[in-house]
This record gives structure tokens, C-alpha cells and sequence, in this order.
């Protein structure tokens, strides 16, 4: 069920607190002892948003689990910004493996956790879209095959960072990454099946699975908390910006995520054994050329004209998920 | 207790004792047998306290097992060739992070071209992974060299692989005598892990290390390596003493301390080389044999004590170095360096290619006359192979070299 | 339990990687001005007491608010509210209904009879002569400052225009009685129906070292109109002040209002209250250009108050009013046109403007006059050394409010002046500008309506006409505030900082930044809702 907005009380729900509000109507992350999973001093660029996902979301499932829980990490910007030797920036039980099998660690730490009778540990999988719509989608699939007892959590930030902004399956089309870069009749990444891991999740009929957005706090915690608490396989897909490999300014990082929302682009919904369950609406929709423009790794769908074709193209995407998940009054 | 099983049985039951708590299973020929074993024990309750869990690939089941050994839980998994290769990454990972996990290989080849049967070199291609690597030469000994494999991993915090023969030892149905569950649990005490996930104790593991310290962790790995030198043989005696035989160790020794002419191996290989030792023995030669149990860590001073004194060495080995020659030999041949000994290299059994006494004879018999050549391929059919490289040296579209091959042996020509 | 080297890490290892040093430019908490602050003609801090009243404290919110002006269950209901015009809520749905929220307040400190503290009296003594919102205003700081205070007000009554030309139903009297009386009650020595001929010598005799001048604009302006019975005609401000006398004056069934100000207004629609049955109101030029504000005319139609523009009073004979049209030029004047008609009435009201009595203050030495206006330097001296003026009497907008934001100016200077320190007032923030808002983070919440009298009740009593606010409307109201340019404690800097470099200090104490992790992205400017952070450059 969708957080319960809280109207008025002049920012409402909006901001992440409220003074007006009692603490246990704000969100998680405004207390002043909130866990600060992810702590200080890690290597992220400014205005990194998957920094700022996974403190969400980490804290989300710490204070869910009273603090018992486990984090297996894929490899990745996340992992590798983190936890350069000698300073780890994680406050929380915490395992890197490898690129492809966070699911499938978490797997094993969740069957330890179960044969050792500690049924109040809850175990949590992350990585990128990298790490988990491509070379980690076997293990991600038999993950949810099996139901385990795992939550799987990517922060989608649309290509391969960490190693250099190259394209990954998650990649939206029309996108310039180093890997389809901005030249020739099809400039940028093409326009392709797409690959969503969230219908591809319900197609596993796995208990619960939501699209989440660090523009839209409330809804993030409310998912990532609900999740923890659930039994068998979960998935949260978070959508993070990435000023360095979008091209948009770092001080525009929840901006743009917020516009990926409102445009359509990236729906805001749940799904419970496969069926839709939850949706949020757009609250101020925008056409998709908004959200393009800010960011450089579209911009020459706007130079030297419009590439009206294109955009329209893409408007289309956006046009056919509001539809589909009913995302307007 | 005494029982007539097959081989993967005798290791399952065995595995089984060990009280392992996350086993995962992908299966491939010819490990299936001990999975499947393990598999009934836990569905039927004979094996409690233990998550039997039904992966969808090696290299799933290898990070299942990180995972849950990096959490506290004692775990096994079991593979082969092409699954080995599937997980290597993660089996560099593992021993990476120093997790204690066991993990059998039922030897067997890798392809191209595609071979269910025997050979060496798959566990071969992960010798420098820095894992244990332990050989069975019979069913008894893969049985209890995992009860050791156990106890070595959890001591050095390093994972193990324990080698058997597909086929030869995994499908085959002898007299094992399976351990007591009190004999095990006084050889084996509860895992006690170096470092663990645990919410109330929080730590990172994984990190990323730079080049300011990767030499360094390094060296520890080849360290630790040198410790399992010393915890072998340690825990080679502890078991006889528990269990009442000799199983594991460093090497072992067969009629070898007045041979001039000594065989190296590895695997169910050395109980052919013994009855073809006793053979020649018999006529006079003063021959002998070594079976190497512990290949890593490779029992440098061991080795080179026992075949100190003689004047050949004939390494058979079921792999080879494709455009270099024998991996065991050369180790062997490092093993040896100064010492006056002519090492020589017979690459045997690929693919499962039967070796018999006759065909052994025959190399030992030249070894000892100072006339084999440096590097043999046991019994190849040198007919079959030269009309295929003159095919390749006439035509440029040769087509595919095995089907070729194939093909050629059927045909009366041939034969 | 023995770590790996370097593969295993501690948690909170990285805390002594500083990346603060990554940063080319760092965030800073700034006050900019709201521009509600920046209209208000008495100076308030309203996005102050707003704060205040959102949370349900209501008595802070009061008190913060009467800080800057003692008055607001009167304010709230004559101030025309430059504040709401300036509010930047209106460019998202429309304006704080901020005058309703403050007449609440004012109602509120009535009905829980919250007073004003007794300060010392130990400062100097100070003469005011007028009583209206200016020297109120300039008593109620002086007595803050710890001076002695000495009213002398001509009428028989404190308030001035407040109570003498603003009619009942727009400002009850027991409302105005309150308000003044919380003042009074400080220690204020009144001397009412006493007229002060001669300031200079008063202050002499009497022993006051300051006067504040604060007679207002009391004169009507006259026109001339030669008529046949001056009876019919009357200025508005006579008529305005006879209302608080025992008899009202007949102004017959039709009444025609000479004059498009506020005061013309007020003057037809207590005709139409004292019985009239059609109130006109005579104006030069078009209502586009009539100086009075919206809201009256709008009430003033509702009440069937009837308009003829584009129209100049010539002369009456026997109550028949001659009444030129006029047209506008190019310029936009009225000039006349000869066409004449002539309009029956019973009387007029003559609402042309007001004058200052520049009569008293001839004996004043120095005092410079100007355009009918008494001259003042920028700390509100005349040209008489001690001797202060404000509100209506200089030059300057003419409203209640500016009234009482020159009292509290005078006081403040008056109190400088006494001390030898001259009062410099402090410097003001930068505006608090609309494109600097986050308008995403404000909830969806249309302006509050108040309930107003309706028409029938209105045109027979003076009954107040707006109702205010009740509690849970006033509450809902102060919460659509944006609190632009001051930070209001939303948490949002301190969630959005992906490096976790705002510290949060506590309720009240808003949040400060840790340098040593900032890296200086911006995010918590850009997700400011109310623009109260700023990004600088770092000094090289």
C-alpha cells in the first residue's frame, strides 16, 4: 500500500522533514540518529545519486531490521567508492564478492543465517544495473527462482560507471555513453527491446517487487522498509542519477530524478506475486524533452535542431508507461 | 564402518559427518552422484542442521558457498571441468577473501573438444588460484582426505579442493570403511571462523586493495601456503591416531628408498604404476613410485628427499601444458634443481584414455635404459595424427581436426 | 577474531578521508529578506511570527509580531496588505492570507487578555502629541526603550483616524479599545482634549527633552463649489467623526460622495447605513485610476453603493447638484468637456483629500515645510532640534501602517538622539526572490477564504462585515506560508547531502555543515524549498 501523504502542514510530506510533524511522520532520514549506513568520506563523485540511494535505502532496511542485517555488494561504483583499502565508509555488517553474484552470496548468507536459527537477520543484496541486469541476471534469476530469502536492491544509474560510462542493458535509448557514442545515423545507445528487471522480477511472481527514485524519499523508505520485513525473494529497483556519466550538474541530481518520475519515464509502482499492487502518480507532469535537457548525454538529440523524431520516440516510452501503469488522474 | 559403495557415495557420507551447514548444487558428470547423495540425506533428515540448496550454475553455487562461509556457516560444493572454469572467478575469490570452504573435483577433461571422462586438467587450470589441492589415489582416501580437508580449511582459513578421478573413483563401487560420527566429531571441532558477518560485530570484507598493499596480501596467501606444509602432515598423524589409517599427508612412498628409476603421480593413476612397480620389480629393476597427495602446496623438500638418490624420474601425468609439455614434471623438475636427475614427462590418460601396465611398462622400461625421450604422449596414434596435419598442411579448409579424427578411426585405413 | 590485512576493513575507516578538500565551492546558510518583510510599512518580521503560528504558538507568534507593531487585531483589519501583494505564494496558487492570520492573532491576544510587559522608566521623557497609529505606535517603543511617555491628544478620545474616520463595521470598536488600552497600560500618561498651541514651549515648561509630532492630515480638503444651502454639504471627515458623537447627522435618501479614495468609500457606505437609500459616489476619473483600494470598491458595490465617473461637481442650488463630465486626454487627465447635467440630492459628502493643521506648528523654529508636508531628515528630526514628526504629516504614503512604522522609527531615533548615539538601523538581507524558492516541496493548498457578512445584515448594522479566521483556518493559513529565505527546518539539506556533511543541531537550532566532508555539489541549495542556502566560491 503507498505511503499516506500527509497534505498542508506547509511542505506536507514533501520535504524530508517537518518540524510541524511529529518524528514518526517524517522520514527516516531526517532524524538526528539516523544510521548513516553509508558514512563520510567515501570516494563518490559530488552529487553522486547512488551515494545517496544506498544511504536511503541501507538505513531504510537498518532501521526495518533493528539493525540486523547483512549487505552482500556487487562490484561496482558503489563497491569500489566505498571501500578502497584502508577506509571502508560502511558502518554495517558488509560483503564484496565479485561483479556477477551478489544475489547469489546473499543467497548463502541468508541459508547460514537460516541453519544457524537466526531468523531475525535479514539479508540484503546491491548492486548497479551493471551487476544486475547484465552479468549478474543468472544468478538474479535463480535467486528468485528459489525464493530466497533475500532483497535484492539495484540503484540503476542506466550504464557502466565505475569503469568509464559504457552502455549496459539498462542504457535508455538515444543515450551517449563511451561505448555508443553520439555519431553516425543512430547516435547514441539504439533503440532497443529494453530490458525491465522489475516486470521481469513479477514475471518470477517473487512476494514483492517496486520501482523506487531518490527524488521520492517517502516512497523509497516506505518500500525498502515494507521489503525487509517481507519472507522469500524481493526486488527494489532504484533510479540515481549520475552527473558524471549523464552529463548533468551535481546540484541537479534529485532535479532530474524527479523529472524522470514526472515525465513518465521511470513509473513509480509495486507488485505483489506478480500483479500489480501500488502505484504513485505524477504529481506535475512534464514532457520528456525537459528531463532531456538536462542532461549532456542527450544533447545532441538537441543540436544543431531538435531531433524531434527521436524525442517524440522517447516521449512515446514515457507516453505508453503512463498508460500502462496508470500513472495520471 | 565397513560398506561395498560406490566411490561418490563413500565421499557424501563422509561430507555428510563433517555436520556441513549450506551445501549447493549444480551438477555436472561426474560429481552428480555425491550431490544427489547429499541431497537425500538432508531431504530425509538424516543430515540436520544443513540447507541443501539447487543452484543454476557453478559459479552460483561457488558464491552461494562465500556467502554463506563468510557468514559463519560451514559449506561445500562440489564440480568439474567446464563448472570449474565456469566458477573460476569466483574460485579466485574465495581463496582471495579466505574462506574455508571444500569443494570436490571429480576429475575430467575440459573441452573443446567436449570429454565427460577423466584427466587432470581441470583442477590443473586452477593450481595457482591459491587453494588447497589435495589428490585421492582411492575411494577410501576421498573419503577421508575430506573429513582432513575440512579441518585444514577452518584451521588456515583457506579453502580446499579435494581432487578424485571421475569415473575411476567417483562411479566405482569398492570397500570403504565410513567413519563414525564420533570419529569425526573428535577430529573435527565446530568452525570457528577468522572473520565473520554479524550484524553486532560490523566489518567490510572485500575491500578493494591498491598497489600499495597487494603485493603484501599476496605473499600472505603463498604464506599460509607454507603453513599447510607444516598442518598436513600434522593432521595426517592426528587421523591415524582417530581413525586407525594412513590417508592424505604430504606424499607417499612405494618401494622407493634403493630405486634408481621413480615414478611421479597423482591420483587412482598410482595403483596401476604400483602393480607395474611390483612387475618390475620382480625382474630386477630397482624401481619405486611416489603419489603425490598434497599438489598445493607442492611438497618441495618431501619430494626432492625422496628423489634425492635416484637417477630417473618419470613423471606420468594426466594433463599437460599445451605447447610446453608436463605441469607436474616441471614442478617436479623445480623440485629437483642441482641434482643429477633426468626427469622425464608422460602425458597419459586424456580425455580417459585407458592406461595399462603394458603401455607403462614399456615407458618405465626406457626410462630405465636412459632412453625415454624427454616428453611422451602415452600410446597416441601417431597414424591418425600425421594424416591430420598433412590434411591441415595440404588444405586450407581442413575442416574441424576431432570430427576429422573421428572420423579417420572409424575408417578401415586406419584401424 | 583476527582481520585479513586489507581485504577486511573497519567500519568507519573512511572517516579520515576528508573530502572536503574536493570542493571548489561551499555551501552557506544565508537569511534573505521575505519579501513580505521587505513591503510591510511597519516593519514586521512576518515570516517570523508566521513561524510561530504554524506550530500552534500562538502567544509567540504574538509576541514576535508585536515586537515590530503593538497593533494587529486593528492591522489586520484596515492594513490594505502591500505584504500579500509582494507574497510569493501568489506566483504558485495566490497569496498568505497574511492580515487575516495576524487579525487572528490580535483576536487571539484580546481573548486571552495576553498584555505587554511594564518595562522600566528610567530614560528620558517624551512628549507625543496625537494619539493616532503613529503616536501609538512611537509610545509603545518609547516605553520599550525604558522612556517615560506623555500623550496629548485634542479629541476626547484616543486613536485618531482609527477611531474618527474608520468607520465601525470595519474596525469595531471594542477591538480598537483593546489594542490601545494594552498600550496605555505600560504606563503611558494620557491628556486627552488637550490641543497643544505650542510644542517647543510645552516640552520647555513641562520638562520634555523630545517631542514627536503626530497630528496627522486632519484638515478636509476644500473645494470650491458655491452653493445655495451649505448644510447639504459636508466633508467626510466630519462625518466620519460624528458617527462616534450621540447623534448622527441626517444625510436625507440620496447622498451623493464627491471624491474616489478610501475615505469617499467609507463615506458612502455609512450613508447607505444611516439609512440612505442611494449612496453615488462622484469621481473625476475612471475606477481603473481611482486611488481607492479594490477590496472597499468591490465592497462598497456589493452594498449598492451606485459610482458616476468621469465627473466633477460644479455648483448646487437648491439641492440640485450640477455635475460636469469630463473625459480624459492622452495623458490620462480628466479635462472637462461642457457637457453638464444636474443630479437632485439631499446632501454631499465632500471626500477630496486631506490636509495637514500647519497652523501650530508655525511657532515652531527650524521645522521646514514642503508641499503641505513637515520636512524630516532621515533619523525623523525637523528642522527643531528634539523635534520629531511622522506618519500623515510628512511626506510619505498614507496609511495606518506606514503610520505606525514612522512611530516606531521616530522612537528608535528619538531614543538615539536622547543617548548621544544616533540610531543607524541594521543593514538588510538580500531579497528572498521567487526563482530562489523550490516550489516542488510546498504542499498544494489554496488560500483560505475568510467568511464575510452577508449583504443584508451588512447595510443595516455596523457589524463588522469580514469575519475573521477561526483556529484550525488561521493554522492552515500560516502553514502556506513559505517561509522564504529562512530556513524553516525541513530536514531536506540535511537528507539530500549524499556525503552525510550536514549536521543537525537540534529543534530551533536549524543545521550547520561539516567542511570536512562537503564536497561542495550543491544539492542542498538546489533542494532548499526556501532558498536559504547559498554556494560561494572557495578562496583559492
Amino acid at each position: 500500500m503507498p505511503v499516506t501523504e500527509i497534505k498542508f502542514y506547509q511542505t506536507g510530506t514533501f520535504t524530508i522533514g517537518n518540524r510541524l510533524l511529529s518524528e514518526e511522520e517524517r522520514a527516516g532520514q531526517s532524524a538526528a540518529n539516523r544510521a548513516n549506513s553509508l558514512n563520510c568520506g567515501h570516494r563518490a563523485c559530488q552529487g553522486c545519486g547512488e551515494a545517496l540511494g544506498a544511504r536511503y535505502a541501507i538505513d531504510a532496511a537498518i532501521r526495518a531490521s533493528k539493525g540486523q542485517l547483512i549487505v552482500a555488494n556487487a562490484t561496482g561504483c558503489l563497491e569500489v567508492f566505498s571501500t578502497p583499502y584502508p577506509e571502508s565508509s560502511w558502518q554495517i555488517a558488509w560483503m564484496h564478492s565479485l561483479f556477477g553474484n551478489a544475489a547469489a552470496v546473499a543467497t548463502g548468507i541468508a541459508a547460514a543465517m537460516k541453519v544457524k536459527g537466526r531468523d531475525d537477520v535479514r539479508v540484503l543484496a546491491q548492486g548497479g544495473d551493471g551487476g544486475t541486469t547484465d552479468i549478474g541476471f543468472a544468478c538474479l534469476s535463480g535467486m528468485f527462482e528459489r525464493n530466497d530469502d533475500v532483497l535484492y536492491v539495484c540503484y540503476d544509474n542506466e550504464g557502466y560507471m565505475n569503469t568509464g560510462v559504457q552502455r549496459s542493458s539498462a542504457t535508455p535509448p538515444a543515450a551517449r555513453t563511451a561505448t555508443t557514442p553520439a555519431m553516425g545515423s543512430e547516435p547514441g545507445n539504439r533503440f532497443g527491446q529494453g530490458k525491465s528487471i522489475p516486470l521481469i522480477a513479477m514475471a518470477h511472481q517473487i512476494p514483492f517487487v517496486a520501482t523506487a527514485s531518490v527524488a521520492n524519499l517517502r516512497d523509497l523508505e516506505d518500500k525498502i522498509e515494507r521489503a525487509t520485513l517481507m519472507r522469500g525473494a524481493r526486488y527494489v529497483h532504484v533510479h540515481v542519477p549520475c552527473p558524471l556519466g549523464w552529463g548533468s550538474e551535481p546540484s541537479d541530481t534529485i532535479k532530474v530524478a524527479r523529472m524522470a518520475v514526472e515525465s513518465g519515464l521511470f513509473p513509480l509502482f509495486e507488485a505483489e506475486y506478480g500483479a500489480l499492487s501500488a502505484h504513485t502518480k505524477i504529481r506535475r507532469k512534464v514532457p520528456v524533452e525537459e528531463y532531456l535537457r538536462l542532461q549532456k548525454r542527450f544533447a545532441h538529440l538537441f543540436k544543431p535542431t531538435t531531433d524531434v523524431a527521436r524525442v517524440n520516440h522517447i516521449q512515446a516510452i514515457a507516453d505508453r508507461n503512463i498508460e500502462r501503469f496508470d500513472l495520471l488522474n | 564402518m565397513l560398506r561395498q559403495i560406490e566411490g561418490s557415495r563413500a565421499v557424501a557420507e563422509s561430507v555428510a559427518l563433517c555436520r556441513p551447514e549450506v551445501i549447493c548444487a549444480y551438477p555436472i558428470t561426474p560429481q552428480t552422484h555425491i550431490v544427489e547423495g547429499l541431497g537425500e540425506m538432508v531431504k530425509s533428515g538424516q543430515l540436520k542442521g544443513c540447507d541443501f540448496i539447487n543452484v543454476e550454475s557453478e559459479f552460483a553455487a561457488l558464491s552461494v558457498a562465500i556467502g554463506s562461509s563468510a557468514a559463519g556457516a560451514r559449506s561445500y560444493t562440489a564440480t568439474a571441468s567446464q563448472g570449474l572454469l565456469y566458477m573460476a572467478e569466483a574460485v579466485y575469490n574465495a581463496s582471495g577473501l579466505g574462506l574455508p570452504i571444500v569443494m570436490t573435483i571429480g576429475n575430467r577433461a575440459i573441452g573443446a573438444p567436449i570429454n565427460i571422462w577423466n584427466d587432470h586438467s581441470d583442477s590443473m587450470s586452477m593450481r595457482d588460484s591459491g587453494w588447497l589441492q589435495l589428490h585421492a589415489e582411492t575411494n577410501q582416501e576421498a573419503a577421508d582426505l575430506h573429513i582432513q580437508a575440512f579441518r585444514l580449511a577452518e584451521e588456515l582459513s583457506l579453502p580446499v579442493m579435494v581432487c578424485m578421478d571421475g569415473f575411476i573413483l567417483t562411479h566405482a563401487y569398492e570397500r570403504v570403511d565410513v567413519p563414525t560420527q564420533q570419529q569425526v566429531d573428535a577430529y573435527l571441532p565446530p568452525f570457528l571462523p577468522r572473520q565473520v558477518l554479524n550484524p553486532a560485530a560490523p566489518l567490510s570484507i572485500g575491500a578493494m586493495v591498491g598497489p600499495e598493499a597487494f603485493m603484501e596480501v599476496r605473499y600472505l596467501d603463498h604464506c599460509k601456503q607454507g603453513q599447510a606444509l607444516e598442518l598436513i602432515p600434522e593432521l595426517n598423524r592426528e587421523f591415524r591416531e582417530i581413525f586407525g589409517r594412513d590417508s592424505g599427508g604430504l606424499l607417499r612412498a612405494y618401494r622407493a628408498h634403493d630405486a634408481e628409476t621413480l615414478v611421479v603421480a597423482l591420483g587412482s593413476i598410482n595403483g596401476t604404476i604400483q602393480e607395474t612397480v611390483d612387475q618390475l620389480r620382480a625382474e630386477g629393476m630397482k624401481i619405486g613410485s611416489v603419489s603425490l597427495c598434497s599438489y598445493r602446496p607442492f611438497p618441495v623438500e618431501a619430494l626432492r628427499k625422496k628423489l634425492a638418490s635416484a637417477k630417473e624420474v618419470v613423471v606420468v601425468e594426466k594433463c599437460v601444458a599445451v605447447g610446453v609439455g608436463g605441469i607436474v614434471s616441471m614442478e617436479v623438475r623445480n623440485a629437483l634443481t642441482g641434482l643429477p636427475i633426468t626427469v622425464s614427462t608422460v602425458v597419459a590418460g586424456l580425455g580417459g584414455r585407458t592406461i595399462t601396465r603394458k603401455s607403462l611398462r614399456g615407458v618405465f622400461h626406457k626410462a630405465h635404459v636412459g632412453q625415454l625421450p624427454p616428453l611422451t604422449f602415452l600410446d597416441l596414434n601417431h597414424d591418425v595424427v600425421s594424416r591430420e596435419l598433412d590434411r591441415q598442411r595440404d588444405r586450407r579448409h581442413s575442416g574441424p581436426p576431432a570430427e576429422n579424427i573421428l572420423r579417420d578411426l572409424r575408417s578401415p585405413v586406419c584401424q | 577474531m583476527q582481520k585479513p590485512f586489507a581485504t577486511t576493513l573497519d567500519p568507519g575507516s573512511s572517516l579520515t578521508n576528508h573530502t572536503g578538500t574536493w570542493r571548489t565551492e561551499r555551501p552557506v546558510y544565508v537569511d534573505r529578506l521575505p519579501p513580505c518583510n521587505n513591503a510591510c510599512a511597519a516593519g514586521e518580521n512576518i515570516q517570523g511570527w508566521l513561524y510561530y503560528a504554524e506550530g500552534g504558538d500562538y502567544r509567540r507568534a504574538w509576541e514576535t509580531l508585536v515586537a515590530e507593531n503593538p497593533m494587529p487585531a486593528i492591522m489586520g483589519r484596515i492594513c490594505y496588505h502591500p505584504c500579500e501583494s509582494s507574497c510569493n505564494r501568489g506566483q504558485l496558487d495566490t497569496a498568505v492570507n497574511i492580515h487575516a492570520v495576524e487579525r487572528f492573532l490580535g483576536d487571539e491576544a484580546i481573548r486571552q487578555g495576553w498584555a505587554f510587559k511594564t518595562p522600566p522608566s528610567d530614560g528620558k521623557n517624551v512628549l507625543i502629541i496625537g494619539s493616532g497609529p503613529s503616536g501609538l505606535s512611537a509610545a509603545y517603543h518609547l516605553r520599550r526603550l525604558g522612556h517615560r511617555v506623555t500623550i496629548c491628544e485634542a479629541q476626547p478620545a484616543l486613536g485618531g483616524m482609527m477611531r474618527y474616520a474608520i468607520p465601525k463595521y470595519r474596525l469595531p470598536r471594542n477591538i480598537l479599545d483593546a489594542e490601545i488600552d494594552r498600550i496605555v497600560a505600560m504606563g503611558v500618561t494620557i491628556r486627552l482634549n488637550t490641543r497643544i498651541d505650542d510644542p517647543v514651549a510645552e516640552m520647555k515648561q513641562s520638562g520634555f527633552d523630545a517631542v514627536y509630532l503626530a497630528v496627522g492630515a486632519q484638515l478636509a480638503q476644500r473645494a470650491y463649489i458655491p452653493a445655495g444651502d451649505a448644510k447639504r454639504i459636508l466633508d467626510a471627515l466630519s462625518l466620519l467623526r460624528a458617527m462616534e458623537g450621540p447623534d448622527p447627522p441626517q444625510l436625507g435618501r440620496r447622498v451623493l460622495v464627491y471624491g474616489g479614495g478610501n475615505t469617499a468609500l467609507d463615506a458612502a457606505r455609512t450613508a447607505k447605513r444611516l439609512g440612505a437609500t442611494e449612496a453615488i459616489v462622484v469621481y473625476r476619473r475612471t475606477r481603473e485610476r481611482m486611488p481607492a483600494h479594490d477590496s472597499e470598491v468591490r465592497e462598497a458595490e456589493e452594498e449598492g453603493v451606485q459610482f458616476r465617473w468621469l465627473s466633477t461637481i460644479k455648483k448646487e442650488e437648491g439641492g440640485a447638484f450640477t455635475v460636469e463630465k469630463m473625459q480624459l486626454d492622452e495623458k490620462g487627465f480628466p479635462q472637462p468637456t461642457g457637457e453638464m447635467e444636474t443630479i437632485d440630492a439631499d446632501s454631499m459628502v465632500l471626500a477630496l483629500g486631506q490636509n495637514v493643521d500647519l497652523e501650530f506648528l508655525a511657532k515652531i523654529d527650524g521645522l521646514g515645510i514642503e508641499k503641505g508636508s513637515v520636512m524630516v531628515d532621515q533619523h525623523m528630526m525637523t528642522g527643531s532640534p528634539g523635534v520629531f514628526a511622522g506618519g500623515d504629516m510628512v511626506p510619505s504614503e498614507r496609511s495606518a501602517t506606514t503610520s505606525i512604522g514612522h512611530g516606531k522609527k521616530a522612537a528608535r531615533n528619538i531614543d538615539g538622539w536622547l543617548r548621544g548615539r544616533p540610531y543607524t538601523p541594521p543593514a538588510r538581507h538580500p531579497l528572498a526572490s521567487f526563482e530562489k524558492l523550490n516550489t516542488w516541496y510546498y504542499s498544494d493548498a489554496p488560500k483560505s477564504v475568510q467568511p464575510v457578512l452577508d449583504e443584508a445584515r451588512r447595510l443595516s448594522t455596523f457589524d463588522e462585515v469580514a469575519a475573521g479566521l477561526d483556529q484550525s483556518t488561521a493554522l492552515f493559513e500560516a502553514r502556506r506560508c513559505l517561509s522564504c529565505g529562512n530556513c524553516f527546518e525541513c530536514d531536506n539539506c540535511y537528507g539530500v547531502c549524499p556525503d552525510n556533511a550536514v549536521i543537525k543541531l537540534g529543534a530551533g537550532n536549524r543545521f550547520k555543515f561539516n567542511y570536512e566532508y562537503c564536497k561542495g555539489c550543491g544539492l542542498c541549495a538546489e533542494e532548499c524549498p526556501c532558498g536559504a542556502i547559498e554556494m560561494i566560491q572557495e578562496q583559492a
